[in-house]
């Protein structure tokens, strides 16, 4: 009887388990299965209310994915993220590397105020920061040019890396830099030669963080950029895939299919680093 | 000849000393960042400040001093009022939503399945896709002539034939349809932090509960979720502050409409000081936005010193 009981409750949870997860998964997910199946379905079967949608009621088609690539300037928004993204990576690791890691090794009650005062402005939003930008912009005659997006990004790319590459270079024993330094090597020489060589693996987190937070960005792009040949692929897709009431919804879905799924590849695996840097050491 | 000699091995040694004292090498490291972040977020801060009490437009190069006009300005038009409540009503509803499904679908997420890598990989995609661009998917489905989920509401009779929600149309939809939303790009975040949390609370006080005859609810409500206090404060923190301050989603779906009956706080700065020109006024309204990012931070550096405590 008991035992029974037992099995009974066993299959209910994982029965709710299961319910569980099912549901979450189809929320999380449903809105880029359906990009997928709109990307490839051609505009009458879109646009024919009394058909099932989630069949295709006529052959799928690349149609969209063509008027995308050879008359809108997509490619050119996918170049242009990919340059800014570049530039501000490494504009990012050049401030952020030595920075963490001089945070990581310092010592005294500053050393850690310090570095969750550089984190904290991490969370200072661009809405706060966009009217004086504006302004900033214009003043520097950067409007409409990627640079304005390369200035600005790093202010919250470094404070993010360098929070991040503190934690790694904290959890590199000093032993092994006090015994280059004894071996001859200054405490510079022992940073660059022996900590940063084993520390590749941090680094390449912060370049997938830099990289991931600019192709999010979006309000800075938006108010900086008026000229479509300059947008990034963010703000390029919803700003000017719109023309007046006319939705090119299959170019859309792919547009944005397109762009988000080898980002969420990469970052999947970094993810648990990722976490490790947003959760300030409430986990031990 | 000696004396360069000499000159060079001066300057070596000086390098070398660089190299070596900590005291002068830590801040010549951290300088550049602190700089950069200086000029790059306080000093923009500070320009915001001094906008707000300004007469500043986008075309304009003259400034003068209006002092607090621009805040009554604000305060006295009815839209401010609008979007405060609406940014207020969509961050608490979405956060609560997303503290429920988080919980829910860590502890779903931390027992060994088959599969759990593309599921963990799948969850994650609406905070990692760019936001910008799963707005516009969710542009498609909330559609006014072609949403699926009516049509799906009437295949399976949920809607009547006659019933044809227009989602971002009708004020009180629009809302709901933003808040859910919201909720879909946060939740993964907030599970994988609270994730964290579950995995590292030692399998041992579980075992030993178990001995002890404490059943599955028991140990969720008494155990788990009192030592998952603090990593959940985390996430909600996150979230509030990815909330509050947002305005992709309202944005992208309804530019604040319909009527500025979906405004919110960052929406409405953006279309005054960017679009309308009155960087002022823009600047004064996104200034509101500001207490909620201190109360964060202080929470954050409590949370973080008592870490250091323990």
């Amino acid at each position: 009887m008991a035992r029974a009981g037992g099995r009974l409750r066993r299959i209910a949870r994982s029965g709710g388990h299961a319910g569980v997860l099912v549901f979450f998964v189809t929320f999380l997910v449903f809105p880029f299965y359906w990009m997928l199946m709109t990307t490839f379905k051609t505009t009458i079967d879109l646009h024919d209310v009394n058909k099932n949608p989630f069949l295709f009621n006529e052959p799928p088609t690349l149609e969209h994915l063509k008027v995308l690539f050879e008359d809108t300037q997509y490619l050119q928004w996918l170049i242009n993220t990919g340059a800014v993204g570049v530039a501000v990576v490494v504009i990012t690791l050049v401030l952020a590397v030595p920075a963490g890691y001089a945070l990581a090794r310092m010592t005294g009650p500053w050393a850690q105020t310090l570095g969750i005062a550089i984190f904290l402005t991490y969370l200072v939003p661009p809405t706060i920061l966009f009217i004086p930008f504006a302004r900033i912009i214009a003043v520097l005659g950067l409007q409409d040019s990627l640079w304005s997006l390369v200035l600005v990004y790093p202010s919250f790319t470094v404070p993010f890396c360098t929070w991040l590459l503190m934690g790694f270079f904290k959890a590199i024993p000093r032993d092994l830099e006090d015994a280059a330094m004894i071996d001859g090597l200054s405490r510079l020489g022992a940073f660059i030669k022996v900590v940063l060589p084993i520390s590749l693996a941090g680094v390449l987190t912060a370049i997938i963080f830099a990289f991931t937070l600019v192709t999010q960005e979006f309000v800075y792009g938006v108010t900086f950029i008026t000229s479509a040949s300059s947008y990034t692929v963010s703000v390029g897709v919803p700003t000017f895939l719109v023309r007046g009431d006319v939705y090119f919804w299959g170019s859309m879905m792919g547009a944005c299919l397109i762009a988000s799924v080898p980002i969420a590849i990469i970052y999947n695996f970094f993810v648990d680093r990722f976490v490790a840097g947003f959760t300030v050491g409430a986990v031990k | 000849m000696t004396a360069t000699a000499a000159a060079i091995s001066a300057a070596t040694a000086r390098r070398m000393r660089l190299a070596d004292d900590e005291r002068r090498l830590w801040p010549l490291m951290l300088a550049p960042a602190i700089l950069y972040i200086v000029l790059l977020v306080g000093f923009p801060f500070f320009l915001s400040l001094f906008y707000s009490v300004s007469n500043v437009t986008v075309g304009s190069r003259d400034m003068a001093f209006v002092g607090l006009e621009n805040f009554r300005r604000v305060v006295e038009s009815g839209t401010f009022w609008i979007a405060l409540g609406n940014t207020l009503i969509f961050t608490i509803v979405s956060q609560l939503f997303v503290l429920l499904f988080a919980n829910m679908l860590a502890m779903a997420l931390v027992a060994d399945f088959r599969g759990k890598w593309l599921v963990r990989f799948l969850i994650l995609l609406p905070w990692v896709a760019p936001i910008s661009l799963g707005a516009i998917g969710w542009l498609w489905i909330y559609d006014s002539i072609y949403s699926v989920i009516n049509w799906t509401g009437q295949a399976l009779r949920i809607l009547g034939p006659n019933e044809w929600p227009i989602w971002l149309g009708q004020p009180n939809l629009a809302m709901a349809s933003i808040i859910i939303v919201q909720i879909w790009r946060i939740v993964p975040l907030a599970t994988v932090i609270i994730l964290a949390g579950l995995t590292s609370i030692p399998q041992d006080i579980h075992d030993a509960a178990a001995v002890d005859g404490a059943g599955f609810w028991r140990r969720t409500f008494q155990i788990t979720l009192p030592l998952l206090l603090p990593i959940t404060l985390v996430a909600v923190l996150f979230g509030i502050i990815f909330t509050f301050t947002d305005m992709i989603v309202v944005f992208v779906l309804t530019r604040g409409g319909p009527y500025d009956q979906t405004q919110v706080l960052a929406t409405w700065a953006f279309f005054t000081g960017i679009q309308g020109g009155d960087l002022a006024g823009g600047a004064a309204i996104s200034l509101f936005l500001f207490p909620v990012l201190v109360a964060v931070a202080i929470v954050f550096l409590m949370l973080a010193r008592r870490a250091e405590v323990t």
